[in-house]
C-alpha cells in the first residue's frame, strides 16, 4: 500500500476528567485507519498519571511517527476504571482499526476485547495480562520474575558467601497483586533461597542456605510502593534486627525511604545491599547517587513501540508474535542497572540506563 | 453586657402604672398573602408579668419575632422606655436588653451550666492573658454564674461544673431562665417554659418567673396551659386571628371566660 | 388542675425536699454511675488507660518495645498521622467529618515541593505557599458546608477525589526528592539527638501544634463555640453565635494542620510524593475516635487524639516486634474503635 510521505499521526489525550464532580468517561477518537490504507492502533492504558503509563504513550507516540501508525492515545481515569477502557475499546472497533494495545484494569474489559478480536482487531495486552491470558492475542511484558531474579544473583554474588541477613519490603500486605509475589520471589529465587509456593510473599522458611551460604530472613514488611511506607517498614524491620545486610524493596520510592531509615539508624551505604525493581529515570539516579545499588530497569516505552510495530506487521499480512520462549507472554526486556557490576551477571551501568530510563 | 450584680437602678417610675418598658403600637406582618399581624398593640411595664395567650395559628410567636427580632414588621412601631427601636436581627434586640428563653432552651447539653450561662458572651481574663492569648476568665464566670443562680433562688442547683445534659428538664429550664435574667437588662421573653415539664417542676419554673417580676424585669409568658397563667400572670393578652382581642386580667375573667375570647365565643366589649 | 394564685406559697416550700432528695441520690450513686460521670469530664481518661495497658501488654510480649530506640521510632512514625489527626479533631468536634485529609496534605505537599523545584522558589516562600494550598482546600470544603449546605461527609468524599486527582496531575506521579527541594521543606526530618531517645524536629513542630489547639480549644471563646456548635448547632445559633462563622474558621484552622503536616511528611519520607500516606484519611479518623471524641459532635478533645494516633502506632509496632501476623492490627484497631463508640454513648446518659 502506497504512503504519500505525509505522516499522518493524531493523537488525542483523553481526559482524565476527575477535576470535575460529574465524572465523565473519556472518548478516544481515531483515525479511520480503512480510509486512507495507513494502519491505526489505540492504546489503552490504566490511567493517565501514572509515569510508568506515560511512558508507554511516548513510546507508541514515537513508533507511530516512526512507522506512520495512526496511534490513538486512550486511558481509564484511574487506575480500576473498566469503563473508560470498554469506551475505548468500541470507539476503535467502529473506527475499523487495526488493532489494540491495552494495560487492562480488570476482568470486566474481557467482554469488550473478545467483541475487538471478532472484529477482526488484533489485541495485545502490555505490562499485564488479563485473567484469564487467552483473552487477548498475545501479552507484551516485562518479566517480573526474572527482574527480581536479576538484582537477587546480584545480591547473591555481592555477598560472598556472608551470612544474609534479608529484609523484604513488600507492596501489600492486605491484598495480593502479581507485581507484589512475582518480584519478591524472583529475588529469592536469584539468591538461591526456596520459595515454597511461587504465589505468596512471606512463607518461606525463615532460616536456611542460599548459593553461598547462610541466610535469615527477618521481615516480609509492606511500604505501599512509597517513600514514607518504606522508611516506616525499613525501621520497624532493623529495630528487631539491627543486622539487616540485604535489603529487597518492591521499587525505587520505596527504597529512597527505606534508605533514609537505614541513615538515621547509623548504617552506611556499604553496610547494606539495597537492591530494587523499577528502572525510572529517578530510580537510576538513586543508583547514581548511590542509594540504591542494584535496581533493575523495564522498558514500558519498548512494550508500547514493539506493540505498534506488531500490529503493523500483521496488518500488513506479516506474522503474529510469538511469546518468548518458556514465558507465556513476549518479553520486553529487562536490565540490571548498577555501578559495581558483579561477575556471572551482566548488568549496565547508570550512565546507560539514564539513556534508556522512563519517566 | 448588665450581670445581676452590676444592674442599673430601676427607674423611678417603674410600675404597672408607669411608662411602659416595651410598647408596641400598630404591628402588621404578612407572609405573601398569609396575614400574620393585622395592627397589634402590646405594653409591658417593667415588674410586671404579661402572659400572651392565643390559639394556634393566632400570632403569638409571629408577635413575639416581631419583639425580639427575628422579624422586621412591615408596619408599626416598638418602643422601650419611650425610645423608638428597631431590631433588625436578634442581637439588636438582645443589645436592647430583651433575653429570650426559647421553647427548646438553646442550651448546649455537653457543656457546663457556667459555659451555657455565658456561651457567646464570655469573658476574658484580665490583661495580656486575656487581650493577647484570649484566655478566658473561668473561675470568675463560674463565681458569678454561682451568683446568678442563687440570686434567683434556685437552690437545686449546687455545682457549676456539671454538664447541662445530666440535669433534669426543670433545671435545665432553670438555667435557661437564669442566662436570660443575669444578662436581659430589661425585659426576659419566655416562650412556653412549663410545657415540658411535670408538676414540680413547673411549679419551680412559675416561682422563678415570679421572682424575674420582683426584681423588676418585665416578663412576657408565652403559654398554653391556662392554670399556669392565671397562676402568675399580672396581665394577659388574648391574641386572636391576628390581632389582639383584649387584655385581661386574672382577676377580671376566669379561665373559661379566658379561653372564650381566645376562641372568640365572646367578645370582649370595648 | 386548677390551681388559684394564692396556692403560690406551698409550692415554695417543696424546693428545699427537691435539695436534699438531690443530695441523698448523689450519695447512691453506683461506682459504674461514678466512673460515667468521672469520664463525662474527662474524655481523655479512657485512652489513656488503653494506652498503659497497650504498652504493658507489649512490653510484656517483646522487651524490645519498651526501649527508648523503639518509642522514638514510634513518636517519628505517628508525627505525621498525629498533626493530621488535629484537623480531623477540630472537625468532628463540630459534628463533621473530613474524608479529604490526607489528599489536602499531599496536594500542598505537592505544592511546596514543586514551588521550589520548578521556580526555585526559597523555602520560606515555598513553604507559605503549601500551607496557602492546604488552607485554600480546607477554605472549599467549609464554603461547601456552610455556604451551600452540604453535609460534611458528601463534600469531603468529593473533594477527596479532586484534590487526589490534581495533586497527580499536577506532578505527574513522580516524587520530588529530599535533595532537590530547598532545604527548610524537609527541615522537620532533622533530628535532635538526645542519647538513644532522638526526636525530629517534626515531632517538635507536631507537639506545637498539639498545644496551640489545645489551649484555642479548652481556654478561649473560639473553642467554647466549637464545642457548641457541634453539640447543638440551633442552641448555638440561638444563643448569638454565628454557626457560620465557627464552622468555616475551623475548616481553615484545619487546613493550616494539614499543611504543616505536609512539612512534617516531606521530613519524615526524605521526598515529596503523591503516592503516599495512603490510609490517612482513615487513620486520621480512627485515632480521633479511638482517642475519645465523639463523631456526634461537642466532645473530646486533642489530648485524647493524640492517645490514639499513638495507640494505633503502637499496635503495628508492638505486634510486628511480637511476630504477630499485621492483619490482627487490623482487627484489633477496629475492635478499639467499636469500643471508644460504645464508651461514648454510654457517658452521654449521664445523669446528675
Amino acid at each position: 500500500m502506497n504512503h504519500t510521505g505525509k505522516t499522518t499521526l493524531r493523537t488525542r489525550l483523553a481526559c482524565g476528567a476527575a477535576l470535575a464532580l460529574a465524572a465523565t468517561s473519556l472518548a478516544a477518537c481515531g483515525a479511520s485507519g480503512s480510509e486512507d490504507g495507513s494502519v491505526a492502533v489505540t492504546l489503552i492504558t490504566k490511567d493517565s498519571i501514572n509515569p510508568f503509563f506515560l511512558a508507554m504513550q511516548e513510546g507508541a507516540k514515537q513508533a507511530g511517527k516512526q512507522e506512520q501508525v495512526d496511534v490513538t492515545l486512550a486511558a481509564g481515569q484511574e487506575d480500576g476504571d473498566e469503563e473508560g477502557q470498554i469506551q475505548a475499546i468500541e470507539n476503535a472497533i467502529a473506527e475499523g482499526q487495526d488493532g489494540i494495545l491495552i494495560v487492562p484494569n480488570g476482568p470486566g474489559v474481557n467482554p469488550a476485547i473478545e467483541k475487538a478480536r471478532d472484529s477482526g482487531l488484533y489485541v495485545i495486552a502490555l505490562d499485564t495480562p488479563p485473567e484469564p491470558a487467552d483473552t487477548v492475542d498475545i501479552t507484551f511484558a516485562t518479566d517480573n520474575g526474572r527482574a527480581g531474579e536479576l538484582v537477587g544473583e546480584w545480591a547473591k554474588t555481592q555477598l560472598g558467601g556472608e551470612k544474609a541477613t534479608v529484609a523484604l519490603l513488600d507492596l501489600f500486605n492486605d491484598k495480593v497483586v502479581s507485581v507484589d509475589h512475582t518480584r519478591d520471589q524472583g529475588f529469592l529465587t536469584g539468591m538461591g533461597i526456596d520459595t515454597a509456593d511461587p504465589l505468596k510473599n512471606g512463607d518461606e522458611a525463615p532460616t536456611g542456605s542460599y548459593d553461598g551460604g547462610d541466610y535469615e530472613i527477618v521481615c516480609n514488611e509492606p511500604t505501599d510502593g512509597a517513600e514514607d511506607g518504606g522508611r516506616t517498614a525499613m525501621e520497624n524491620c532493623l529495630n528487631a534486627n539491627p543486622d539487616i545486610n540485604v535489603v529487597y524493596t518492591i521499587n525505587e520510592p520505596a527504597a529512597y525511604g527505606a534508605m533514609a531509615a537505614l541513615e538515621a539508624a547509623g548504617k552506611s551505604a556499604d553496610d547494606v545491599l539495597v537492591v530494587s525493581i523499577d528502572g525510572g529515570c529517578q530510580g537510576v539516579k538513586a543508583v547514581t547517587d548511590g542509594v540504591i545499588d542494584a535496581t533493575s530497569q523495564q522498558y514500558p516505552v519498548e512494550m508500547a513501540k514493539q506493540g505498534v510495530e506488531a500490529i503493523k506487521t500483521i496488518a500488513k499480512g506479516g506474522e503474529a508474535p510469538e511469546p518468548t520462549k518458556g514465558l507465556d507472554f513476549f518479553d520486553t526486556g529487562v536490565e540490571l542497572v548498577t555501578d559495581a557490576p558483579a561477575d556471572g551477571v551482566d548488568s549496565i551501568d547508570s550512565a546507560a540506563a539514564e539513556k534508556l530510563c522512563w519517566g | 453586657m448588665t450581670t445581676i450584680d452590676n444592674r442599673p437602678d430601676l427607674p423611678s417610675d417603674a410600675g404597672p402604672e408607669g411608662q411602659p418598658v416595651l410598647s408596641a403600637r400598630g404591628l402588621v406582618k404578612t407572609f405573601g398573602r398569609v396575614v400574620g399581624l393585622d395592627g397589634v398593640d402590646l405594653d409591658l411595664h417593667r415588674g410586671e408579668v404579661l402572659a400572651v395567650i392565643g390559639d394556634n395559628g393566632a400570632g403569638k410567636s409571629t408577635l413575639i419575632k416581631a419583639l425580639t427580632g427575628a422579624f422586621v414588621p412591615d408596619a408599626g412601631e416598638i418602643t422601650m422606655d419611650g425610645d423608638r427601636v428597631h431590631f433588625k436581627r436578634p442581637q439588636d434586640a438582645r443589645a436592647a436588653g430583651i433575653e429570650t428563653v426559647y421553647q427548646t432552651l438553646a442550651v448546649a447539653p455537653a457543656l457546663d451550666i457556667a459555659s451555657n450561662l455565658y456561651l457567646a458572651r464570655e469573658e476574658r481574663k484580665k490583661g495580656p492573658l486575656g487581650s493577647v492569648f484570649r484566655m478566658l476568665d473561668k473561675k470568675g464566670m463560674r463565681e458569678r454564674a454561682e451568683q446568678a443562680i442563687s440570686d434567683l433562688g434556685i437552690s437545686t442547683i449546687q455545682n457549676m461544673g456539671v454538664a447541662v445534659e445530666s440535669l433534669s428538664g426543670g433545671q435545665r429550664q432553670a438555667v435557661a431562665v437564669a442566662r436570660a435574667a443575669a444578662f436581659g437588662g430589661r425585659v426576659v421573653v419566655l416562650d412556653e417554659p412549663t410545657a415540658a415539664l411535670g408538676v414540680k417542676e413547673s411549679g419551680q419554673v412559675l416561682d422563678l418567673v415570679k421572682r424575674l417580676r420582683d426584681k423588676g424585669l418585665g416578663v412576657i409568658l408565652i403559654s398554653h396551659n391556662m392554670p399556669h397563667v392565671w397562676e402568675v400572670a399580672d396581665r394577659i393578652h388574648v391574641q386572636r386571628l391576628g390581632r389582639c382581642a383584649g387584655v385581661i386580667t386574672p382577676d377580671s375573667h376566669t379561665m373559661s371566660e379566658g379561653v372564650a375570647i381566645m376562641t372568640g365565643a365572646t367578645q370582649l366589649s370595648g | 388542675m386548677t390551681q388559684p394564685r394564692t396556692e403560690a406559697a406551698p409550692a415554695a416550700t417543696t424546693e428545699p425536699d427537691t435539695g436534699s432528695a438531690t443530695k441523698e441520690f448523689a450519695r447512691r450513686q453506683t461506682p459504674a454511675q461514678r466512673i460515667q460521670h468521672l469520664l463525662h469530664a474527662h474524655p481523655a481518661i479512657s485512652p489513656a488507660l488503653i494506652l498503659v495497658l497497650t504498652f504493658a501488654m507489649f512490653t510484656l510480649l517483646n522487651e524490645r518495645f519498651a526501649s527508648p530506640t523503639t518509642i522514638s521510632l514510634l513518636l517519628q512514625q505517628t508525627a505525621v498521622i498525629a498533626c493530621l489527626a488535629v484537623g480531623q479533631t477540630l472537625i468532628i468536634l463540630t459534628a463533621g467529618i473530613d474524608l479529604s485529609v490526607g489528599a489536602i496534605a499531599i496536594v500542598s505537599m505537592m505544592v511546596m515541593a514543586k514551588v521550589s523545584i520548578d521556580h526555585g522558589a526559597p523555602g520560606p516562600l515555598a513553604l507559605l505557599i503549601g500551607v496557602a494550598t492546604a488552607v485554600a482546600a480546607g477554605g472549599l470544603n467549609g464554603f461547601l458546608v456552610t455556604k451551600v449546605k452540604l453535609p460534611p461527609f458528601i463534600v469531603t468524599l468529593g473533594s477527596l477525589s479532586i484534590f487526589t486527582a490534581i495533586a497527580l496531575l499536577y506532578t505527574g506521579g513522580q516524587s520530588v526528592q529530599q535533595v532537590d527541594m530547598a532545604p527548610l521543606l524537609s527541615w522537620t526530618g532533622e533530628v535532635i539527638p538526645l542519647g538513644a531517645f532522638p526526636i525530629t524536629t517534626g515531632i517538635l513542630l507536631v507537639g506545637v501544634v498539639y498545644l496551640v489547639v489545645g489551649f484555642a480549644l479548652g481556654q478561649t471563646a473560639w473553642g467554647r463555640h466549637v464545642y457548641a456548635v457541634g453539640d447543638d448547632a440551633e442552641a448555638a445559633r440561638l444563643a448569638g453565635i454565628s454557626v457560620t462563622r465557627v464552622l468555616f474558621s475551623v475548616y481553615l484552622a484545619a487546613g493550616v494542620i494539614y499543611g504543616l503536616a505536609a512539612w512534617v511528611l516531606i521530613g519524615r519520607a526524605g521526598a515529596a510524593s503523591p503516592n503516599g500516606i495512603v490510609e490517612a484519611n482513615l487513620e486520621s479518623i480512627t485515632a480521633v475516635v479511638i482517642g475519645g471524641t465523639s463523631l456526634f459532635g461537642g466532645r473530646g478533645g486533642v489530648v485524647g487524639t493524640l492517645l490514639g494516633a499513638v495507640i494505633v502506632q503502637s499496635f503495628a509496632v508492638g505486634l510486628f516486634l511480637a511476630g504477630v501476623d499485621d492483619q490482627w492490627r487490623l482487627f484489633a484497631v477496629g475492635v478499639l474503635v467499636i469500643l471508644a463508640v460504645s464508651v461514648d454513648q454510654w457517658i452521654r446518659r449521664v445523669r446528675a
